[in-house]
């Protein structure tokens, strides 16, 4: 898939023009092609160091992958970046400012904390002392409320008792009305 | 605490407002951090004359723009018109970046090519695609590897990048350049740079 974008009517056509290849490319990507075989280095710590940073790394192109599980071809050539800095013995913040410096903080799957990012990074603690602070309020309230009901005047206390005793029917009908 | 009822609405029409901002973002262009800074130096083999090296020094005290272009790009074939009408008119020098031409190709399997033969394949289809398209450009450039892309955090063709006489990134825009875009941004954006300078 080269990098470009396409206008949407050819968008269309090339997804057309896709489904229709599929079974071929899938069909040719079967028969072994030593050219398809992905750039390693050859030291597995040093290999295991640019995946775990490149799944770290937003690709561009395909923007909900990482540049480690996307194969498209700008994504190919960041990883290969990447292998290439850290091989030649620059640490992994050198390779993640070296990024950011070209795309953006867009790379980074996690945005770095800064002014711009505030809210983003707040916001969970701001809804959760916000709705803590709300709760809070309303128990205090209901509280306040059940309290001022617990205060009787003394003609309530004696219908109680009355009822209580099954002296009085629930309503203000006399007691004498019972048969 | 009459209007209690109101609160959902209100907070659907915060959400709802939210939500109809985003839609009108368009999350393929992603905003370069190189705007306003130095464009990254590089010297590239001239397309016209690959055994002599083009420096960006060599534009600066001109308002110019870098074209990121490759013959594969269908996207290309639609700003072009646009980038030869500039070119007559003499609007502003436009600077060709040629992108990937072969390994960028993805009908090409570049994988294993030498890099010779890969840079004279790259020559021989720019140069056709140019003479059957019409060359806007002063001069073009290769940039068989696509590193010189990455310095300018190229991530698609087209791309095009409005540098000053300073030799500082003053624009890009991202995707082919359509007669609105160029009238109601970049010209007034040439124009700010040339009535600053």
């Amino acid at each position: 898939m080269p990098v470009e974008r396409f206008p949407k009517a050819l968008r269309a056509l090339a997804l057309a023009a896709l489904l229709g290849a599929t079974p071929l490319a899938m069909a040719q990507q079967s028969v072994a092609d030593p050219g398809l075989a992905p750039t390693v280095a050859p030291d597995p710590q040093l290999e295991s160091d640019v995946m775990e940073l490149s799944h770290k790394l937003r690709c561009l192109v395909c923007q909900n992958q990482s540049i480690a599980e996307s194969n498209a071809p700008l994504a190919v050539d960041l990883r290969n970046q990447v292998r290439e800095q850290l091989a030649s013995g620059r640490s992994k913040d050198d390779v993640v400012d070296y990024l950011v410096a070209r795309y953006g903080d867009f790379v980074l799957y996690e945005p770095p904390f800064k002014a711009t990012t505030l809210l983003l990074w707040g916001g969970p603690v701001l809804l959760l002392v916000g709705g803590a602070g709300w709760l809070a309020y309303r128990l205090r309230r209901r509280a306040s409320e059940v309290a001022a009901a617990g205060h009787l005047s003394e003609a309530e206390r004696q219908r109680a008792r009355e009822l209580l005793a099954g002296a009085a029917q629930p309503s203000s009908e006399s007691p004498e009305s019972r048969s | 605490m009459k209007a209690k009822f109101l609160v959902p609405l209100i907070l659907f029409i915060g959400l709802a407002g939210f939500l109809a901002f985003g839609l009108t973002l368009n999350p393929r262009e992603v905003p370069s951090p190189l705007i306003d800074k130095p464009a990254p130096n590089f010297s590239l083999a001239r397309l016209d004359d690959p055994a002599r090296p083009f420096a960006l020094e060599e534009m600066k005290g001109q308002v110019w723009l870098l074209n990121v272009w490759a013959s594969w790009c269908v996207a290309c074939r639609q700003e072009h018109p646009l980038l030869v009408q500039m070119a007559r008119q003499k609007i502003v020098p436009v600077v060709g970046l040629n992108y990937k031409e072969v390994r960028g190709d993805g009908a090409i399997n570049a994988r294993g090519m030498a890099l010779e033969a890969e840079t004279a394949m790259a020559i021989e289809r720019a140069r056709r695609w140019l003479t059957d398209h019409g060359d806007p450009y002063v001069l073009s450039v290769l940039d068989i590897d696509g590193r010189v892309g990455i310095d300018f955090g190229v991530y698609g063709v087209p791309e095009t990048f409005l540098i000053d006489t300073e030799g500082r990134i003053r624009y890009k825009h991202i995707g082919p350049i359509t007669p609105e875009s160029l009238k109601q941004v970049i010209l007034p954006k040439i124009e700010e740079i040339r009535r600053a300078g």
